[in-house]
Formats: structure tokens, C-alpha cells, sequence
């Protein structure tokens, strides 16, 4: 009975958040934007009265309920979306909506295309409300050294939709670094779609610093389409929210390309994460790595969810799968499952996951040295997550993860050795 | 510097050390020889601290205070080194972030000033030429990727930097060649001052050959059976340890 109630009071949470988020479409319906907007608009919204908020029974969200996200109401937060970045010789970085009214061309071909609106309703929400965002657009055969930067942040509550076109023609090269924070109190809500398409031969290395407040939600779609002989890597850190979840979702389009996926975060006190990966071999000849190692301390929460689809075709495919789990604490928490579906006889793919504690040998080994039992601890937390903060191609991204790290370890920093 | 007496220790039901009495005086290096199975490593954990043991019966002083009372890190600072007989591999620590933290830690109790990056690199340099340490391998991951002779001149190394009072190697002789036994051997013999005493405990006469000890002792059964000079070393090697009395 008791199961039951609460059942019902989840979805007439939901029922009335959706009707929240319709209200909120009707007030911004009669705004003028560009047609290609207008058109988009009106589909993810259509998609996600059609969808509404994922629920419990949804499989893909068994482990994350939303309730706490949507016992809130929030305004459409305004169009400035507070994005920052530098300026890049050789390519082009420009508000999306700008992008939208003078390079239709560019941006109709792949805009709402790479992340589907129709089946994914965050991201239908998303598509609702997009009014700008960033583009950014490396023509083909450019090869750009100096890594892209761009950070947001909020300037008070609300929704905030944020949407981030990213192309990458054939034989261009990019890395692409985001940084997502937001004010203490705010209470925000964020939902993010990213589109990146990568050119064939181009090679787009990627990265996304999660930083937000304590008090913040995060619920962001990374959506990838890959060409042939293409390479691609993401990194996403996460350290910030009340509730992030943070899915990746890569398609090879074309033959010989490589994917990695990885992942590392970071959970104290009642934080919940998620984490969502489906990699998509829909073609043959294609390699996928995923790495996602999580801390989880206090009462923290954290849901690890990775899907290999091999389709029929997808001969010589070759995926990996790893999630690695730190419980530093009785009370945290830990749902991880992996999720393999081969149609080929003629692949490769593995996946492990493991759950443990600190090693016993490890700690006894430092304290044999003179460094205190606590100290031992944060330095093997550390180390676990250093092995991802080790991967990241960018050396001042990699030196500030490493000292924020550091410190969130009370550790001393390393300075130049 | 070392005495203990009576240590009678066990692991889940099973007793291991039998009443071991033993004193080191300040500078002597002695040497515990025995079979497999002797309690030879379970002496050495015991005096480092390792969780596994439970100590039943007896006592260890060290410069005069209770050892068993010390948390394992307190050991350490007060001067106690174990050298491992198999080091513990770290990924995700550098060999020198690992290292300084140490010394630090050390310094600190001892009433000493933490030392800064540069000054710390200062003291490595010239800690490493004893062992022939490369720089490349004080930039890895705690003993990760590294053979068994570049950990065991690790644990040395370390052990020259941390300036211990008192040293246990336990079988780092194990799994060396002749050459890097010898680079070991002349690390530790560097280490000799006349105040620093070791434990160097060893299943083969061997590295007795290079680190030539005060006193000798034979491990068997839990009990020292047998004590003597370092001639003993050679009786065993000639006899083995069927001889000695007490072994089984």
C-alpha cells in the first residue's frame, strides 16, 4: 500500500511539473525567432508532452528519480546564457542564434538532428525551450592547436537550457574544453544538450569540467555521430550537484573510428549521480573505451548505466567497458550494470565493473613511511581518481583538476617537480 | 635500541612467533636466518605494525618505549623502517609526492621545518646516487612498472631519505640478481654509521656475504634456536638448517 502511494504521489509530481514546464512553452511560443528555431520549438515540445518526465518504470531511469528536481518550479531562466569563451583564429565560435539567422546552411543539417528530441525527453525539453546557445564550427582540413574554452554560469534561479552545436569537418582537429558552474542558493535547474559531429578523419578531443553548486540540478545529453576513420574522446568530471546526470550517447556512422568515453565523480553528503553511456557500433570496424570510476562518500548516491548496442553489421567491433567504483563510506550507495546487445558473431567487446574500498596493503604501505592514516586515505582517493585526471591532453586542465582534487583532499599541492 | 621479549603472535588461530627474545644494541646490524614458514616475515610485520598479527604474549621496546602501542605510522616516525620484501605498487602517486609527504610527516615530529619542493629535490638528488635511482623512476607511480630490482632499490632508497633508526630488511635479497644485490647491498652498507641499527632477515647466506652482520640468528618454529657470529651464516650454508637444533 505504502509503495503504492508513494508511486502516485511521484507521478502527480510529475503530472504537475510537466504542466509547469507546458505553462512555461506557452509563455515564450509567441517570441520571434528565426524559423529553424520556431520549427525545432515546436517539435521537442510536442515530443515531450508526448514523453513527459521519465518515471520509475522507465528503465533507463530505475535508479534515478526525479522527484527532487521537479518538486520545484522554475522560470525560464533569460537568454543570456552566460557563455564565455576565447576567440580562435581559423574557426568559427559564435551564439547559436546568430548561427541560426546567417548560416542556415551550417547549422539546419545537424541542429536537433544529432540528439534525438523524439525519444529522449530531457532532451525534448531542451529542444523546447532553445532560444541560443554556441556554435562552434572547425572547417574541414583545419587543425586547431590552442584548445576551445567555454564556461557558463547562472546570475540567479530557474531553468536554464543550454545547447551547444559542435562541428568538426573532415580532417579537422579540435579540443574542446566546458566548464559548467552556478551560484549557492540558486537552486538551478540545468538541462544541456551537446551535438557534436565529427568529420571524417577529424579527431575532436573533448572535455567537461561539472562544477556546479551543492544545491544545484544537472541533467545533460552529450549526443556524438561519428564518420569514418574519425576519433573521438570525452572526459567528464563531476563534482557539483544535488542531482547530476550526465548521459553520452555516440553513433558511428563510418567505418575504422574510435570512441572513449570516460568519466570521474566525486560524491559527499545526500549528492546523486548519474551516469548514462550508450555507444552505438551501428557500422563495422569501430573501437569504443569506456572508463567511469566514481567516489562516493557520506550518503551519497551514484547510478552507472553503459550501453553497448553491436548491430548486425557492426562486424570486427571491438568495445570495452570499465566502471570502477570507491565506497568510502557504509552509507553510500552504488547501482552499476552494464548493458550489452550483440546482433554480430564476429566482435570483440568486454566490460568489468568493480566496487571496493581503499587497499589495506596500499594504506599499510604508506603508514609504514610516517604519513598518517588520514592522509594515507585521501592519497589513495586520490590516486584512484588520478588516473583519469592523468588522461587529459590539455596540461593546464589537467594541472587544476590535480590541484582542486588535491585540495578537496586536503592534500598538499604538488607544485613543480 | 631494540629489545623484545617473550613476543608470542598469531594470525586468525594459528601461532606463529613462539617467544622470540632479542636485543639489538645501537649500531648492530643482525641478521634472522630460517627456513620457510620459520616466522621470519611475521617478526617483521609485527615490528611494523601490520594489522594481520595479533601479538598474545610479551613486549617490544624501541628506545625505550612500547613498540606494540604505536599506530603504524607513529612507528615510522619515531624511526622505524620496514624494507618490503615484496614493495606495494601506487598508481596515481608519484614516487616524490609520495616520498615528500613522508619526510615531511617525519620531520614534523621530529620538530624539524617541512621541507619545500626545491629543497626536497636537493636532498633526492643526492639520496639517489646511492642506490643509482633514476630520475625517470622517482617521476613514476610508486614502484608501478618498476622491475624487482628497481623496487628493491626503491625500499633503499627510500629507507636512506627517511633516515631511520632502525631498519628491517626483510628478504631484499629475494628476486635480485648478483648485480643489483651488490647495488643494494652497498646502499645499505652506506647506511651504517655505528648508531643505525638493522634486522636483515633472510632465508639465503648470500647477501650476509655483502652485508656482513653483527650477530646471526636461526628462526625455527617461532624460536630463536640458535645465536651466534656471522660465522653461523657460513655453518648454515655448509649444513643448512636441518642441523640446527629445533628446526623441523
Amino acid at each position: 500500500m505504502a509503495s503504492e502511494v508513494h508511486a502516485e504521489m511521484i507521478t502527480s509530481i510529475q503530472a504537475s511539473a510537466k504542466q509547469a514546464f507546458l505553462d512555461a512553452y506557452a509563455a515564450i511560443e509567441g517570441q520571434d525567432v528565426a524559423p529553424l528555431i520556431r520549427r525545432l520549438r515546436q517539435a521537442g515540445i510536442a515530443s515531450f508532452d508526448d514523453l513527459g518526465f521519465p518515471g520509475a518504470r522507465d528503465e533507463d531511469w530505475k535508479f534515478t528519480n526525479l522527484g527532487p528536481v521537479l518538486r520545484h518550479t522554475y522560470q525560464t531562466a533569460a537568454a543570456d546564457y552566460g557563455l564565455g569563451w576565447a576567440e580562435v583564429p581559423g574557426i568559427t565560435v559564435v551564439p547559436l542564434a546568430w548561427a541560426v539567422a546567417e548560416r542556415p546552411d551550417l547549422v539546419e543539417p545537424y541542429l536537433g538532428r544529432v540528439a534525438d528530441h523524439r525519444v529522449w525527453p530531457l532532451v525534448a525539453l531542451n529542444t523546447a525551450f532553445l532560444t541560443d546557445g554556441l556554435l562552434i564550427h572547425v572547417p574541414a582540413g583545419v587543425v586547431v592547436e590552442q584548445p576551445v574554452r567555454f564556461s557558463t554560469g547562472t546570475n540567479g534561479p530557474g531553468a536554464w537550457h543550454r545547447r551547444v552545436l559542435v562541428i568538426v569537418e573532415s580532417g579537422a582537429q579540435l579540443t574542446l574544453v566546458e566548464e559548467h558552474h552556478s551560484q549557492p542558493g540558486d537552486g538551478t535547474l540545468t538541462t544541456k544538450v551537446t551535438e557534436i559531429v565529427v568529420g571524417a578523419n577529424a579527431h575532436v578531443d573533448h572535455y567537461v569540467l561539472q562544477d556546479e553548486s551543492l544545491d544545484a540540478f544537472y541533467l545533460a545529453t552529450l549526443a556524438v555521430q561519428m564518420a569514418r576513420d574519425s576519433r573521438f574522446s570525452t572526459h567528464y568530471f563531476g563534482l557539483g550537484g544535488a542531482l547530476a546526470r550526465h548521459e553520452v550517447r555516440v553513433r558511428f556512422t563510418g567505418e575504422n573510428s574510435e570512441a572513449t568515453v570516460n568519466g570521474l565523480y566525486q560524491a559527499s553528503g545526500t549528492q546523486h549521480f548519474d551516469n548514462h553511456t550508450v555507444i552505438d557500433h551501428a557500422v563495422p570496424h569501430c573501437n569504443s573505451h569506456e572508463l567511469y570510476k566514481g567516489i562516493l562518500d557520506g550518503k551519497s548516491r551514484g547510478v552507472f548505466r553503459g550501453k553497448i548496442d553491436v548491430r548486425k553489421d557492426a562486424q570486427k567491433t571491438d568495445a570495452k567497458q570499465t566502471n570502477q567504483t570507491l565506497l568510502l563510506s557504509d552509507d553510500a550507495t552504488i547501482n552499476t550494470k552494464p548493458q550489452l546487445e550483440i546482433f554480430a558473431d564476429d566482435v570483440k567487446c568486454t566490460h568489468g565493473a568493480t566496487v571496493g574500498q581503499l587497499d589495506e596493503q596500499q594504506l599499510f604501505y604508506l603508514q609504514s613511511r610516517g604519513i598518517g592514516q588520514a592522509q594515507a586515505r585521501a592519497l589513495l582517493t586520490f590516486a584512484f581518481a588520478n588516473d583519469l585526471i592523468g588522461r587529459v591532453r590539455v596540461p593546464a586542465l589537467r594541472r587544476s583538476l590535480e590541484e582542486r582534487y588535491l585540495q578537496t583532499h586536503h592534500l598538499p599541492a604538488t607544485e613543480d617537480e | 635500541m631494540l629489545e623484545i621479549k617473550n613476543l608470542h603472535a598469531r594470525v586468525e588461530e594459528k601461532e606463529i612467533l613462539r617467544g622470540i627474545d632479542l636485543t639489538i644494541l645501537p649500531g648492530e646490524v643482525h641478521a634472522i636466518m630460517g627456513p620457510n614458514g620459520s616466522g621470519k616475515s611475521t617478526l617483521a610485520g609485527v615490528l611494523a605494525g601490520r594489522e594481520d598479527y595479533e601479538v598474545t604474549q610479551g613486549e617490544v621496546l624501541f628506545q625505550g618505549k612500547n613498540l606494540l602501542e604505536l599506530d603504524i605510522e607513529e612507528r615510522a616516525r619515531e624511526g622505524v623502517f620496514l624494507a618490503f620484501q615484496y614493495p606495494v605498487e601506487i598508481p596515481g602517486v608519484t614516487n616524490t609526492y609520495f616520498l615528500r609527504a613522508a619526510l615531511n610527516a617525519i620531520r614534523k615530529h621530529r620538530g624539524q621545518a617541512e621541507l619545500d619542493a626545491g629543497q626536497f629535490l636537493k636532498l633526492v638528488k643526492e639520496k639517489t646516487k646511492l642506490v643509482k635511482l633514476s630520475d625517470e623512476l622517482l617521476k613514476r607511480p610508486v614502484n608501478e612498472g618498476f622491475s624487482g630490482g628497481e623496487k628493491k632499490r626503491n625500499e633503499i632508497f627510500q629507507m636512506a631519505l627517511l633516515e631511520p633508526n632502525f631498519c628491517i630488511l626483510d628478504e631484499t635479497d629475494s628476486g635480485l640478481d648478483i648485480d643489483a644485490l651488490r647495488i643494494v647491498a652497498d646502499g645499505v652498507n652506506a647506511l651504517r654509521d655505528g648508531k643505525r641499527s638493522m634486522l636483515v632477515i633472510t632465508h639465503y647466506q648470500r647477501l650476509l656475504n655483502y652485508i656482513v652482520p653483527d650477530k646471526v640468528h636461526v628462526l625455527a618454529g617461532g624460536r630463536i634456536v640458535k645465536s651466534g657470529g656471522k660465522e653461523l651464516a657460513l655453518e648454515l650454508e655448509a649444513g643448512g638448517y636441518v642441523g640446527v637444533g629445533g628446526a623441523r
